[in-house]
């Protein structure tokens, strides 16, 4: 056993927002520590299989902290009261599963038009409807970028271990704020009820940003709460401040007023999607294993990663040239970083292990004329990684 | 300077309220006759009187007309989704229990595709002022009937008149649990104010309906005729009884006008607000 073994034990201390130190921790749990230590002072939210746990920490943990847990009526109501806090300055999340992720894609939309950051959690089961309740999907991949009525831009992260729950958690607060997006955790049925190692660090050690606020003290010029710098994100002020903001899921001017016309539309709406694709590569993360000189490589993203990275090792052990890509944000999408290994020659074909019918494949498919080979279930299950190694000496 | 300008005196060109309001976005949308605009003056007089700091009011809305009224008052103000007013407030209002959150919306948004929230937000008894403009219809799509039409009137999609039994809202707001409650038209103005004023002093989930004309959209369908005319209708038929406890019995019924329309201060009881 490692060193880490006899490190910090967790802390009995209920009161530490922080619990650093070496952890044997839920996925849910992670991702619910990651949102306190991320600073979280708000969270709404509706039961939900497989993601109560979340949630059910959250009332232990985040009232003795000062932050408050209101359990909702429903998930359009969850989604709408993140918002509302999170215009009052909070940090806020929100956690639940496919079917509550329907529900939030209304006030989604919103979040985005009013650029109010907020973190929402998606623990996936097998879907559509009511599907599989207890068990594992990935088909809500595509809903993540695309449910909401319209164009505009998310973040969406797909954590691949209880650590990266944490991990993932704590960026997503700071992707929330520094783009003025909502920001999704896409975590599945099998990494959100999987029990591993967690390292919680220092308070020192976590990365934090914050949001940009007005530059100017309140009473004085009207504060543009859309007016964008360079990096296309514009400083917010918050409820109680004193700027006296509007805000509106109309088509809105820069002051935030209705300007209901195709000019101001196409500006906007442009603008809520280019801060996010003008901005991708700070934005993006992946892993990799041997993709320098593969001819096959595996994107795969969440629990499946874990097979395909069983697999891709097993196959390099057998001297196969195979590597792995591993999505760490789905969303904005690794474009770049596809079309540069593809330009590289010697990748043949590619192989998109996922728990849905192909929803990422199709993403990968845009970006290359070679095979890109699948490997789907609809769920309830998740591939072995025998599965991804047969494929990969086909 | 225009002619106006010219001929008021210096220092007296400026309404009291005028800082309340966003004087940029004039004229506003809302049609000749309508009352939403009186119920945006009554909240903003409610500010001035309320002795708090503008900055400490906030205001939220749904969608339809009525929620357009967020976008007039100029304090800090939310134009949300359809039917999700309640729930945005309530994220402010327990995130900073400091701010006066008022919710001003009409009666399809907060009793139709918000009604769950309303519900909810009132057993909770969540600290928010809630004005519900109620003028029997869905004005901003062209008047179709909602749940507070009463039985009989018409709507585009009900052109034989209505047929289901309507909200009586103050009982729908007692009965799940609002500690203030009251009902009121745009013509009582000064009672509307005070218990606009009253909401904001009190700490808990009040609850104010207020009738408006619709003179576009239900007062043209049912014969009602401009605004001055509905306003008329509840002069004459309206009658104040402060602290009526038969709630049950206040149902609206503007077809038979043997039927008065109660209106008053109903409910104003104290209960442990939620997180505040
Ligand atoms: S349609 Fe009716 S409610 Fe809407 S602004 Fe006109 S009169 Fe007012």
């Amino acid at each position: 056993m490692g060193t880490n073994a006899v490190a910090a034990k967790p802390q009995a201390d209920q009161e530490s927002r922080i619990r650093t130190g070496n952890h044997f921790m839920l996925g849910d749990h992670a991702c619910a520590e990651g949102a306190l230590a991320a600073d979280l002072d708000f969270f709404a939210g509706y039961p939900i299989t497989p993601s109560t746990e979340i949630a059910e920490h959250l009332a232990r943990r985040l009232p003795a902290l000062g932050g408050r847990f209101v359990q909702m009526e429903d998930e359009l109501g969850s989604m709408a009261a993140i918002i509302g806090a999170s215009a009052a300055g909070a940090r806020s999340l929100t956690a639940t599963s496919g079917p509550g992720f329907s529900l939030m894609m209304e006030n989604i939309g919103l979040a985005a038009m009013m650029e109010i950051p907020c973190v929402v959690a998606d623990v996936q089961r097998a879907s559509p409807s009511t599907g599989l309740p207890t068990m594992v999907g990935q088909s809500d991949i595509l809903q993540a970028r695309w449910g909401s009525h319209g164009d505009y831009g998310i973040i969406a992260y797909c954590p691949a271990s209880p650590q990266e729950c944490f991990d993932l958690t704590v960026r997503a607060f700071n992707a929330a704020d520094q783009y003025r997006v909502p920001v999704f955790i896409m975590m599945d049925e099998v990494i959100g009820h999987m029990t591993e190692r967690v390292i919680i660090p220092a308070a020192n050690d976590l990365p934090m940003s914050h949001r940009k606020g007005p530059r100017t003290a309140p009473g004085g010029e009207p504060f543009f709460s859309f007016a964008p710098d360079e990096d296309l994100v514009p400083p917010i002020a918050h409820a109680g401040e004193g700027y006296k903001v509007h805000m509106t899921g109309l088509t809105h001017d820069e002051r935030g007023y209705p300007a209901l016309d195709p000019e101001t539309h196409d500006k906007l709406i442009n603008r809520l999607v280019d801060k996010i694709r003008l901005n991708a590569s700070d934005i993006v993360m992946y892993d990799e294993i041997g993709v320098d000189d593969a001819d096959t490589i595996v994107i795969s993203f969440g629990c499946t990663a874990r097979s395909a990275r069983h697999a891709v090792n097993q196959a390099r052990d057998e001297r196969m040239k195979c590597g792995l890509l591993r999505l760490i944000t789905v969303w904005p999408f690794p474009e770049t970083r596809i079309r540069e290994l593809i330009k590289r020659g010697n990748v043949k074909r590619f192989i998109v292990p996922e728990v849905n019918l192909g929803q990422l494949r199709r993403e990968v498919e845009r970006l290359t004329d070679l095979p890109v080979l699948r490997l789907n279930h609809a769920g309830g299950t998740m591939p072995v990684p025998d599965a991804i190694l047969e494929l990969i000496r086909s | 300077m225009s002619v106006i300008e010219e001929t008021i005196q210096p220092g007296v060109n400026i309404h009291p309220i005028d800082k309340l309001l966003r004087a940029d976005r004039l004229p506003h949308i809302l049609c000749p006759g309508c009352g939403i605009g009186t119920v945006i003056h009554g909240y903003a007089h409610a500010i001035a009187a309320s002795g708090l700091d503008e900055d400490q009011h906030v205001c939220v809305s749904g969608i339809g007309c009525s929620g357009r009224a967020a976008g007039y008052v100029n304090v800090d103000s939310y134009h949300s989704t359809h039917g999700r007013a309640l729930p945005f407030a309530l994220g402010i209002a327990v995130h900073k229990p400091e701010l006066n959150v008022t919710v001003i919306s009409g009666d399809g948004d907060l009793t139709a595709i918000g009604g769950n929230h309303l519900i909810h937000a009132a057993r909770r008894n969540v600290n928010l002022n809630v004005i519900c403009i109620n003028n029997f219809n869905y004005g901003m799509t062209g008047g179709q009937v909602g749940p507070t039409t009463p039985i009989g009137a018409k709507g585009t999609t009900a052109p034989q008149g209505a047929v289901e039994q309507p909200f009586n809202l103050p009982y729908l707001a007692k009965a799940t649990g609002a500690i203030f409650v009251a009902r009121w038209t745009i013509l009582h103005v000064r009672e509307f104010q005070d218990a606009v004023l009253r909401s904001m002093q009190k700490k808990g989930f009040c609850f104010i309906e207020v009738l408006a004309p619709c003179p576009t959209s239900f007062g043209r369908a049912n014969k009602i005729g401009d605004g001055a005319h509905e306003v008329e209708i509840y002069r004459e038929r309206c009658r104040v009884e402060n602290g009526a406890t038969n709630l049950e019995e206040l149902d609206i019924d503007l077809i038979d006008e043997s039927k008065s329309i109660t209106v008053g201060n109903f409910v104003d009881v104290e209960r442990e607000p939620f997180l505040a």
